[in-house]
Order: C-alpha cells, then sequence, then structure tokens
C-alpha cells in the first residue's frame, strides 16, 4: 500500500484494517501521534488527512492510501517552526505536552478553515482533544497569537 | 546521554569513563528522607544512599551535565532545575544538560512525588553547582596570583576583574586537581540574589515536543523489538483455572508466554499481538465483591465508636455533616508504557514512572537480579499525577521481553490504565463543631474514613479539638494522587466551615478570617477575595459566588469562584481567582501554569469525576465512558502569584488543587441554598 505522507510517498505492507495510529508508530516511526484512547475520544493521536483533523487511532490505513498525510512531523519548514508550533512555545501552552502534536494538529486544521477563529469557536473546534495538565486556557492563547501571526505575515505578502 | 546503551552501568563506572574534570561529589545524607503520605504511615524508609554520589559534571570540554534521579512528568522540573543550576554557575540554561532518573546515572532518589523537587532537590543541585562555581573561581584566582574577591563567574568564564582577563570553565575544569568535596551551603545564592531563576524561562525541551522528536516512553523503540500484550483476568482478584494457548501459538510472528498465572504475548507488530491475545481461551475463577452503590454502606460499618465528642459546652450552635469521596482516576494521557531489552543476566527498561530506582527495586526482584544489573530509563513522559509510583507494566514488559528472548514493548490500553492501575481513594469524612453567638469556633471534631490524612489538621482555631484518621481496607486498589487526601480533607473542612458561617449569619470571608490565626492563609484569602472582588459578589438563584482557602506542604492557597446555573441543574463555572503562596517563585510563568494546571484537574474531581464499579470491574473504563475536564468545562481562570523571597520555596505541582472543589460546592450552596456534600457534585445535585 501507498501512503502519502508529510509529502514522501512510502510503502508499507500492512493489514489495511490496521488502525493508521500504529502503521505511523510502529512501521514509519512517526512517533509524534500519540495514542491515549483508542476510541477517538482525546485527539492525541490526530492527524491530518487532506488538510481535515482526523484521528488516526480509528482511521483504518487502506482508506487513506492515495491521501495527504500530515503528521506532527511534517509541519516545520526545515528548522523553521509553524507559527503554530512557535506560538505553542510562546504561549507555554504545555506541562508534559503529550496531547500537544494533537492540539497543534487540530489547531493547524481549525485556522485552514477560519484564519481568525474567535475564543468560543477555539474551544468548540479542540473539544474534543483532551490535555489532562489542564493547559486549555493558554492553548486557547496558543492558537489566537498563531492566528495573529499568520494573518499578520500573509498581510506582509500581500504588501510586499 | 546515549540512551541506546543497551547494558547495565553502574555509576562508578561512568564516572570513571567520563575522564578528568570537576566533579563535584555529594553524600545525600542531609537530603531529607521523602514520604508518600497516604494511610498515616511513612513508607518504610529505603535506605538513603551511603555511597557518594554526582550530580554534576563540568569536563575539559566545557559542557555542562548536571544529574538527579528526580523526573519530568510535566511539573516542569526539568526547566526549573535547570535554572537553579545555571544560576548557581552564573551560566545561560542552554549550557547545562540535566540527566534525570537514569539509574544508572543519576544519584538514588525514592521518586518524584509529594512536592519534594523545589524544597529538596534544588536546594542540593544548587548547593553543587554553586560549590562547583567557587571551585572554578578559586582556581582562576590562583592562576592570576589574586584573591576571590577579584574575580567575577559570568557566561562560562571566570573574568579578572582589575585586567579583564578571562578564563572558561573548559580551561580551568580540565587541569583542576581535586576531585572530591562536599557541598557547601555558604555558596548558594539567596533567592533575592537570583537572576537565572525567578523569571519565566520556557519549558526546556518544549521544541521537541511540538516538532513530535520527543520520545516518550511509549515511543520508545528498539533493534528487533516486538510488541506486547498481556491477558487480563476478567475481575479483580480472579484466578486462572485453565487456559488454551495453542491457537495463538501457532500464528506465524507470535510467541506466547506463560508463567503461573500470567500469560502474555510477544509478536511482531502490536496488531499481530491483539489477535494473538484474542484467540486465547482462559477459564478463571471469580471472586464476590462490592459495587460503587455498596461502598459508602461498606465504610460505614468499619466506622469505630464515635469518640467523645470535643466539647461543645460553650456552642452556642452545633453542627454535624457528612462528605463522601469518590474514587477517581489519574488518567495520565499517556498510559503506562515500557521497553524492556535483556543482556544476559543484565536488564534494562525504558519505563514512564515515577519512581525509577523504586521500579529498579521491582524488577530485581520479580527476576531475583542484583539491583545492579538491572538498569531502569525515565524519559520525561506524558504525565502521572500521582498515578505512576509503579512499575507493573515494567515487569510484564521484562516477563515478556525474557520469554520471547528480545526486547519488546508493551502500552498499557486505556482499559488496562482505569482497570489495573490504582485510584485516589474513596472515603467518607464525619465532622462536627459548635460556634459561639459571636461566631468563634467552640468546638472541631474531624473523622476522616479511607480517604487519607493529608492536610487533615484544621488551620482554623479551635479550643477544643478532635481530629483523627481510620484507615478502612479499600474494596479497590487505592494509591498516591496529586495533593493526596488534602483535596478531600479541604473539600469536608472548607465546605463545613461555610456552613458554619451561614449558621452564624456570617460572610463566608468574614467568618474565616476572624477564626484563622495562620498570616499566610490570611493573606492569600484576603489577596484572592480582593482580586476577585468577593465583598461587591451578591449570589442570585442563577449565579453564585464560593470561596475556600488552605494550606499543606508548605502552599497556601485561597480559591473564589464564580459559577452560573440553568436548565436542570446545568453548572458551569465561569471565573477563578486563586490565590497562591509557595515561598520565593523559581518560574512565575510556570508556577502560574502549574496553579491553573491543578484548578482544571480539580474541576473534574469536584463536579463529575467518579469510577464506576461492579463485580470486581471498572464500568467506566474508557474515556467515552469517564468524563475529565475539556475545553468547555474551562473557565477564565487568575493565578495570584504571592512571592516571598524571605521564604524557601515549596512545591506547586499538587497542594493548588486542594481549593476549587469547596469553592464550587460553596458557590452552589451560595446560589442555590443546596449544600452537595459529595465529591463529584454533579451526581448528587442533579439527582
Amino acid at each position: 500500500m501507498d501512503l502519502l505522507i508529510n509529502g514522501v510517498h512510502k510503502h508499507v505492507n500492512v493489514d489495511p484494517e490496521r488502525p493508521l495510529l500504529w502503521v505511523l508508530r510502529n512501521e514509519l516511526d512517526l512517533t509524534g501521534a500519540k495514542y491515549g484512547c483508542g476510541e477517538g475520544q482525546c485527539g492525541a493521536c490526530t492527524v491530518l488527512i487532506d488538510g481535515v483533523a482526523h484521528r488516526s487511532c480509528i482511521t483504518s490505513t487502506g482508506s487513506v492510501a492515495g491521501k495527504q498525510i500530515t503528521t506532527v512531523e511534517g509541519l516545520a519548514d526545515g528548522k523553521k517552526l509553524h507559527p503554530v508550533q512557535d506560538a505553542f512555545i510562546q504561549a507555554d501552552a504545555m506541562q508534559c505536552g503529550y496531547c500537544t502534536p494533537g492540539m497543534i494538529l487540530s489547531s493547524v486544521a481549525l485556522l485552514h478553515k477560519n484564519p481568525s477563529p474567535s475564543e468560543s469557536e477555539i474551544k468548540q473546534a479542540l473539544e474534543g482533544n483532551i490535555c489532562r495538565c489542564g493547559t486549555y486556557n493558554r492553548i486557547v492563547a496558543a492558537v489566537q497569537k498563531a492566528a495573529r501571526s499568520t494573518t499578520a505575515s500573509a498581510k506582509e505578502r500581500r504588501h510586499a | 546521554m546515549p540512551e541506546t546503551s543497551s547494558f547495565p552501568l553502574n555509576r562508578r563506572d561512568f564516572l570513571t569513563s567520563l575522564g578528568g574534570g570537576v566533579l563535584v561529589l555529594f553524600t545525600l545524607a542531609d537530603v531529607e528522607a521523602q514520604e508518600s503520605g497516604h494511610g498515616g504511615h511513612r513508607r518504610e524508609h529505603e535506605p538513603l544512599p551511603r555511597d557518594i554520589a554526582a550530580w554534576l559534571h563540568i569536563p575539559a570540554t566545557g559542557e555542562i551535565t548536571a544529574f538527579t534521579g528526580k523526573v519530568e512528568v510535566g511539573q516542569n522540573i526539568r526547566t526549573s532545575l535547570t535554572q537553579a543550576v545555571a544560576g548557581e554557575l552564573r551560566c545561560s540554561p542552554g549550557s547545562i544538560t540535566l540527566v534525570m532518573g537514569d539509574t544508572a546515572h543519576t544519584p538514588w532518589d525514592m521518586g518524584t512525588f509529594g512536592s519534594r523537587t523545589t524544597p529538596t532537590m534544588a536546594p542540593v543541585m544548587r548547593k553543587m553547582a554553586g560549590t562547583a562555581r567557587e571551585m572554578l573561581a578559586d582556581a582562576a584566582a590562583r592562576r592570576w596570583n589574586t584573591t576571590r574577591q577579584n574575580v567575577d563567574v559570568a557566561d562560562q568564564c571566570v573574568v579578572n576583574r582589575a585586567s579583564g582577563a578571562r578564563l572558561t570553565f573548559a580551561d580551568l575544569a580540565g587541569k583542576i586537581d581535586w576531585v572530591k568535596t562536599i557541598g557547601r551551603d555558604d555558596c548558594v545564592t539567596p533567592p533575592d540574589k537570583w537572576t537565572v531563576a525567578g523569571a519565566s524561562l520556557p519549558k526546556v525541551g518544549s521544541r521537541e515536543i511540538v516538532t513530535g522528536e520527543h520520545k516518550y516512553p511509549s515511543d520508545h523503540k528498539l533493534a528487533g523489538m516486538l510488541y506486547g500484550k498481556v491477558l487480563r483476568p476478567p475481575s479483580f482478584g480472579a484466578t486462572l483455572t485453565s487456559v488454551d494457548t495453542s491457537a495463538a501459538a501457532r500464528m506465524p510472528g507470535v510467541t506466547v508466554i506463560h508463567d503461573g498465572d500470567f500469560v502474555g504475548i510477544a509478536a511482531r507488530d502490536e496488531h499481530l499481538a491483539q489477535k494473538a491475545i484474542e484467540a486465547i481461551k482462559a477459564e478463571w475463577k471469580q471472586v464476590p465483591q462490592i459495587s460503587s452503590g455498596q461502598l459508602f454502606p461498606y465504610i460505614k460499618s468499619k466506622e469505630e465508636p464515635a469518640p467523645p465528642p470535643a466539647n461543645a459546652a460553650q456552642s452556642a450552635k452545633t453542627l454535624k455533616s457528612t462528605y463522601t469521596i469518590a474514587y477517581i482516576a489519574h488518567t495520565p494521557l499517556e498510559p503506562r508504557a515500557a521497553v524492556a531489552e535483556w543482556n544476559g543476566n543484565g536488564l534494562t527498561v525504558w519505563t514512564g514512572t515515577q519512581r525509577p530506582f523504586g521500579v529498579r527495586t521491582q524488577l530485581a526482584q520479580a527476576f531475583n537480579l542484583p539491583e545492579k544489573q538491572v538498569r531502569v530509563l525515565m524519559p520525561d513522559m506524558g504525565s502521572a499525577y500521582g498515578g505512576k509510583h509503579t512499575g507493573e507494566c515494567a515487569v510484564e514488559t521484562a516477563r515478556l521481553a525474557k520469554g520471547a528472548g528480545k526486547p519488546v514493548k508493551l502500552i498499557w490500553t486505556r482499559e488496562e490504565e482505569f482497570t489495573w492501575a490504582y485510584l485516589r481513594p474513596a472515603g467518607i469524612i464525619e465532622v462536627s463543631s459548635g460556634i459561639d453567638s459571636s461566631g468563634k469556633l467552640t468546638a472541631w471534631n474531624f473523622d476522616n474514613y479511607m480517604s487519607g490524612p493529608s492536610a487533615i489538621e484544621s488551620p482554623y482555631e479551635s479550643p477544643n479539638e478532635h481530629v483523627d484518621f481510620h484507615e478502612v481496607k479499600s474494596p479497590l486498589r487505592e494509591g498516591s494522587y496529586r495533593g493526596l487526601a488534602a483535596t478531600a480533607n479541604h473539600f469536608a473542612r472548607e465546605s463545613h466551615i461555610d456552613e458554619l458561617a451561614a449558621a452564624a449569619g456570617m460572610d463566608p470571608l468574614a467568618f474565616r478570617l476572624k477564626n484563622l490565626k495562620d498570616e499566610r492563609v490570611r493573606a492569600v484569602l484576603q489577596a484572592a477575595a480582593d482580586h476577585f472582588g468577593w465583598s461587591g459578589k451578591k449570589s442570585t438563584a442563577t449565579r453564585g459566588y464560593g470561596l475556600a482557602c488552605g494550606t499543606e506542604k508548605g502552599g497556601y492557597v485561597a480559591c473564589c469562584v464564580e459559577v452560573s446555573i440553568s436548565g436542570n441543574h446545568h453548572v458551569q463555572v465561569n471565573h477563578v481567582v486563586e490565590a497562591w503562596d509557595s515561598g520565593a517563585v523559581v518560574n512565575p510563568e510556570h508556577l502560574k501554569n502549574q496553579v491553573e494546571g491543578a484548578i482544571v484537574m480539580g474541576l473534574g474531581g469536584a463536579l463529575f469525576e467518579a469510577i464506576d464499579f461492579a463485580d470486581g470491574r471498572i464500568l467506566n473504563d474508557r474515556l467515552s465512558k469517564y468524563r475529565v475536564p475539556r475545553f468547555s468545562d474551562v473557565p477564565r481562570i487568575e493565578a495570584v502569584l504571592i512571592d516571598r523571597k524571605d521564604v524557601p520555596s515549596a512545591g506547586a505541582g499538587e497542594i493548588p488543587i486542594v481549593g476549587i472543589a469547596p469553592a464550587i460546592a460553596n458557590a452552589l450552596y451560595a446560589a442555590t441554598g443546596k449544600r452537595i456534600r459529595s465529591m463529584p457534585i454533579l451526581p448528587t445535585l442533579q439527582a
């Protein structure tokens, strides 16, 4: 089966029913997606499929063949962090950080759809992601920060 | 540190292998023993290490490595300890590598719990780093034929004040003819002179977290590694009567490990391991046991005859109330996980635990090995909250790896984590009290059954007082939890104090201030109330205001909340102001982060978290059945920090959790007139 992950084609020989989470982690060594519940309840395993946030623990690998899969490892542009990654650091929006990759990917998907979301839109979009350390308010602040910096750089590009 | 190194290396070998350089050595004798605190007994004292242990290494290359047996679980001690070491060495935090929780390389440590890192480990590391700084400064001064007063230490250099000449740590470290010394207290920088600590350094390692590079225990992988599964009994205490593993054993790529009651699988991938474990047919003998609905009657049945109540004769009013506390689960987002590798009789295990040295002991005992043949490494893990003291997953993984003859990884499922880990104890708390006509406490009787003794002592002054913890055998496996029973005892005490204030016809803040003597509790209470604007708040039927305060483990906390109630007792916590004093602040932003996180976690236990169990099984063993706080539950939170530079820093990972539950209960009473005496609150409120 051919998978397109972070812009790179990968061939894997796996049971198509096997959840994408475990193929990413165990076959492709992309451990940024985490196991938290196995039933799509916590969001730790979030990846983007064609730009939309999905729970990889309940996504069969066979169902995403040929689609664009983005994991947290594919967000940065070389050494340059994605604005959302940068904002999470700036806002100290983590404690243990285990939920962070899933939070970041859900936030990237949200900002793609809605570049300047309100606080309640952010909370609604991320409701399916659990941060057991309770850094929720900091995560909201990080997404707002990322939204501002993305909007600002888009403006700069327009005026350049 | 080479994390993939697969052979056990004892600390002395390691020190030798590091070669020359400044080595600051220290005995652990003055590190006070730590306690886990549950059950009213000190944990059996393991002997403190008598061998000299290394805390700091500055080789001739100038790269500074510090060592601690403490572990990073999200409480940000990797950052705060780095700040302590960097501050004493007068260098940037980025120049320090901190090795944590590796039994081969770090000094022995009882474990990371009880809010002990900041008050006990940070001072030790400060002492070591401060002593190293002075040694380097002295060495440079001697080189320049001058005295210590004439040199400064900055940016990994010693600078000659008169000439401006500089010698780097690297220049000095390799040539110091001195390898042993004891850390000196007079080298430690007092909080009012801190430069690196006291400021908000961003989390060390955050870049690796946001890029997914950081390897949590469950992310670790070794060449040729197999994936494990363990056969679980259908209920607690069930024993295996017969098992047929033949179908699993026939599957290509599967090894069955069967040893007594232990049956497990090691397979080439996790998908196959799951299929193999499902192919095993087992018969179990089960034992009858109590269910959730029978819990409180069970605890009641264990209650002792009530002691003679403290004299309430002088009381104008008396009150008697009973509070109940449910079992709750820590639910760390990363469940227990381990990777185990055998090399002859040597065993190396990477695992998520708060007690790497304790897990080493467990492994050594399980396999009848000398401890020096076992190495446990604890990569910074996906949280714990008191829930990962034990090494059962590590032992299981090592059994599988031994049986399979290959390295094995085992990650517990969420259901296994809910069922086979341990829980925050449930309990019943009986309180009876009296006040005089002026609103002064005249009697205070407080009996805690089963939940635990932490913070059982009241900060309120009463001429007659009886406070006791009564151990009751828990029907479910229980253990440490963030703050231990301080949450339960504060819930009962601060709810009851509110009941007394109402009985006295007094404002809850005024009643507390009238009966509190402790200046630091009074100070946080006043600070929270002022910031919240308590005196201007009037509760209505749909909007309630409540407060609570307390102290434990050197932390002082006061919490004011606003809740709204709508529809069929739908409760939303809108706003929380929490004032916090734990002495000198090490990292303001991270301290706020801990306070905020503790409030959010405490909100779950306050409102809706409860373990439901029957017939030896956890019924809500999934996140779809066990509700934890999510974005929509979270209020606006303001943490008001009181920075006491004159008081040594206490730990802050736990005690900020204790105020939120009683403050919510008190706010709901203020709005509805309904007094809820159970944690969680909502099931009772909505019943």
